[in-house]
């Protein structure tokens, strides 16, 4: 699998690391909502396809990434820093009951 | 000046090895640079530091991904968005860089005791690094002056190409050894020289 890194291009999956789901919302810290928190630790939509996530170019220019990757074919649509990338809430990809 | 101890010890074997040939395939050498410092401007302020790093250094560093300026004696590249290596045969640059780029315009790393630079030069060189990292080593993916980020084996690399058939990699010291060490192996088969 080739991720291509918007610094340094396409490189081998092997130097990326991957950070998580990126199609959940966190609860504001101050939040003492446990369903919240809840939903926000442990659901997860399960995508059939493409699929928002976070990786870090670990092995590479060290950039966090956001990116979507298809879990059907590991074919990667979109990548993007995340410090660029403005958070995107779809509800599609999110579990009923998730904390908007 | 305080004489520079290599972390290479025993493991740097001068001379050729496995040269069937005139000419070995690759040179492999330490280059002991000075000064190896890292600069990083705080997003926004890139121009800024890449003004600094020339007013230091006298290189002109390009903006962009991954580009770099290289002379005989410093070098420079850019590694990540934003973060740069400067890497002179004079001591002391870091002192000069953090005068000339404030807290509120970026960082300044000395690295010179962190990181060991090797040199893999020869008509053999592109052939050699290409076993050992998962990136283009072609002139046109890689070209010249250009600086790379990447890995072998968990030994991160930076990697600045400083001639036709020249590299320059930056390891961490505490793996140099054992990169090098690698890094002779790989070369076995091409025949390498050692200087």
């Amino acid at each position: 699998m080739l991720i291509t890194c918007p610094y340094c291009g396409p490189r081998d999956v092997i130097e990326f690391t991957y950070q998580g789901d990126a199609n959940r919302t966190r609860p504001d810290p101050a939040s003492t909502d446990q369903a919240a928190w809840n939903v926000y630790t442990y659901d997860r939509v399960n995508t059939l396809g493409d699929h928002a996530e976070y990786w870090q170019h670990s092995g590479g220019c060290r950039s966090h990434l956001k990116l979507v990757r298809s879990t059907l074919t590991h074919a990667i649509s979109s990548t993007a820093f995340v410090r660029d990338h403005g958070e995107k809430k779809s509800a599609s990809r999110r579990k009923p009951g998730a904390a908007t | 000046m305080v004489e520079q101890v290599s972390p290479l010890g025993p493991a740097w074997k001068s001379g050729r090895h496995n040269v069937t040939g005139t000419a070995p395939g690759v040179t492999l050498a330490e280059t002991r640079p000075g000064s190896i410092v890292q600069v990083a401007a705080w997003p926004g302020e890139e121009k800024a530091v890449i003004d600094a790093v020339r007013a230091v250094t006298g290189l002109k560093l390009p903006d962009g991904a991954g580009g770099g300026i290289a002379t005989e004696h410093k070098a420079a590249f850019g590694f990540a968005p934003g973060k740069f290596m400067v890497v002179t045969q004079v001591e002391g640059i870091e002192a000069e860089l953090l005068k000339a780029i404030p807290n509120n315009v970026g960082t300044v790393t000395g690295l010179s005791h962190g990181r060991t630079a090797l040199r893999v030069s020869g008509p053999k060189a592109e052939w050699v690094l290409g076993k050992l990292y998962a990136i283009d080593f072609a002139l046109p993916a890689f070209p010249l002056h250009a600086g790379r980020s990447t890995m072998h084996h968990d030994v991160f690399t930076q990697i600045q190409r400083t001639g036709a058939d020249q590299f320059d990699l930056y390891v961490f010291r505490s793996f140099a050894r054992s990169f090098w060490t690698t890094l002779c192996h790989a070369a076995e088969e091409v025949g390498y020289e050692v200087r």
